[in-house]
């Protein structure tokens, strides 16, 4: 047994007794990110298959928030750097091993795209939407006829957006709990499930996009759950720094939340209420829409504060 | 050039000198600490032992905070003294979650501080300010590229280890012991 006393009275605020340099902000912004991600990668999806018109709510509706919810997440950003004069510091340099950089770029060419794409979109939800300037108008339909560039662009820069959410905290080894490949597809993956969430809220009721969105959902809280249980097998079956981190949610100070609010109330129960849903029996959709959604900001939120816990 | 520290554990007496030299010399902020001293016990009672270590920025050769940095603010000068330029760090503390050692913070104004090797005294020739004040001379700091200096000899002499070695970060203080 080694026990280890700091005697010169260490307490560095933020590091001491353990690391909290990341409070709410970092997962809201990752969990805000993810989603938004998800929302316009199957918008752009659906629109290069041609397939606008069969699914308005994913295509064209659920975009328009967008941009605003990047826009927040951006904000959060901006709110936790420490020296915020400097931020611009973030757009004078490339720096290729740095997660953070290439996500800082992929926000500054993803938000306007994600503008452009809700202003192409938004008189398909709003039918009496008019812009204040005919000009505006003139040049938001000229827009539409690249709608495929964008829809390419946008598909790209969402998929590395998305990714970028988890290999922020994968690329730090320092912290046993982060230090797993699998939370970059992870992330990805619950990005897309709370995105679907999101469209289901937005699905006019009884309609087909509906039904398919409860089957796509289903899938990706699926693929969702076999990611999670292959990261904690991943920590069980590495070394002694990686069990012990896992003890946080097996047993440890983060059971109960891990379990309740991402295994019971973020998936299953959402994944049980679709089945019903799919079977014909009346389940209110927002139900299941609102838990995937909590359960994806939970997801982040917990292996946020478990990983600065978690140490060498 | 390779700047480098070895620290005696079987001299240092955990006075904690060395922490309240860097506090002075680099005008540290009341209540923040650059380096700190560590007690570790190890064993089942009573077959015990003791070590006492002097910890700081472990100026890694392969540094996990540098290449997280987004900015370049944290950055390897020659000699493999790993800094932080404030005028270009944003705050983001991606290199604080990076570092095992948990041996940088958050300056009041805002930038990431952290151990400088004293850089300002090393450019003059002079050892940093913790190992210049250390009472039981526990401490040694030089260069590690030199076959001659007197830090290579100590670690060629000496059995020594470094910290977390599994982070594969290539600590640069070493601890003899």
């Amino acid at each position: 047994m080694i026990e280890e006393l700091i005697i010169s009275g260490r307490m560095n605020p933020e590091i001491d007794p353990h690391l909290h340099a990341w409070p709410w902000y970092v997962p809201t912004d990752l969990f805000l990110a993810a989603l938004v991600a998800g929302i316009l990668i199957f918008s752009a999806f659906l629109t290069l298959h041609g397939r606008e018109n069969e699914f308005p709510a994913a295509v064209k509706r659920a975009p328009i928030l967008a941009p605003f919810l990047l826009g927040i997440a951006l904000l959060l950003l901006f709110l936790d750097l420490s020296h915020k004069l400097y931020f611009w510091q973030l757009y004078t340099n490339i720096r290729w091993t740095s997660p953070l950089s290439w996500g800082a770029w992929t926000y500054l060419f993803l938000t306007p795209l994600a503008f452009i794409w809700a202003a192409i979109h938004i008189k398909t939800a709003f039918p009496n939407w008019t812009w204040p300037y005919k000009w505006i108008d003139t040049f938001i339909e000229s827009l539409k006829g690249y709608r495929i560039w964008f829809a390419w662009a946008i598909l790209g820069l969402s998929l590395t957006l998305g990714m970028y959410t988890g290999i922020l905290l994968s690329a730090f080894n320092a912290r046993p709990i982060w230090n797993s490949a699998i939370i970059g597809p992870l992330f990805l993956t619950s990005g897309l499930t709370s995105a679907t969430a999101f469209i289901l809220l937005n699905c006019p009721k009884g309609s087909n996009e509906k039904k398919l969105f409860c089957t796509v959902s289903l899938i990706s809280l699926g693929v969702q759950t076999f990611l999670m249980i292959h990261l904690v097998m991943g920590y069980l079956s590495s070394d002694l720094a990686q069990v012990k981190a896992a003890d946080l949610f097996l047993g440890g100070e983060f059971t109960t939340l891990f379990w309740i609010l991402i295994v019971a109330l973020g998936t299953l129960i959402p994944a049980y209420l679709h089945i019903l849903y799919l079977k014909n029996i009346k389940i209110p959709v927002i139900v299941p829409s609102i838990l995937i959604i909590l359960g994806g900001f939970f997801l982040r939120y917990i292996l946020v504060e478990a990983g600065q816990i978690s140490h060498w | 050039m390779r700047y480098a520290m070895a620290i005696d554990t079987k001299k240092c007496v955990g006075c904690s000198d060395c922490v309240v030299a860097c506090q002075t010399e680099n005008n540290v902020p009341i209540g923040y600490c650059r380096d700190w001293v560590v007690e570790a016990t190890s064993g089942t009672y009573p077959d015990l032992s003791m070590e006492l270590r002097s910890e700081r920025c472990n100026h890694c050769t392969n540094a996990p905070c540098v290449r997280c940095c987004p900015t370049e603010a944290s950055h390897i000068v020659e000699g493999g003294i790993v800094l932080v330029d404030p005028d270009q760090c944003i705050g983001c503390k991606a290199c604080i979650a990076s570092c095992p050692y948990d041996a940088r913070f958050v300056h009041p104004e805002g930038y990431v501080d952290k151990c400088t090797f004293c850089i300002h005294k090393v450019e003059k020739g002079e050892d940093p300010a913790c190992v210049e004040v250390c009472p039981t001379k526990c401490m040694y700091f030089g260069d590690t590229d030199d076959p001659n200096s007197d830090i290579s000899k100590l670690l060629k002499k000496r059995k020594w280890k470094t910290l977390i070695p599994e982070a594969g970060t290539e600590p640069n203080i070493y601890y003899l012991i």
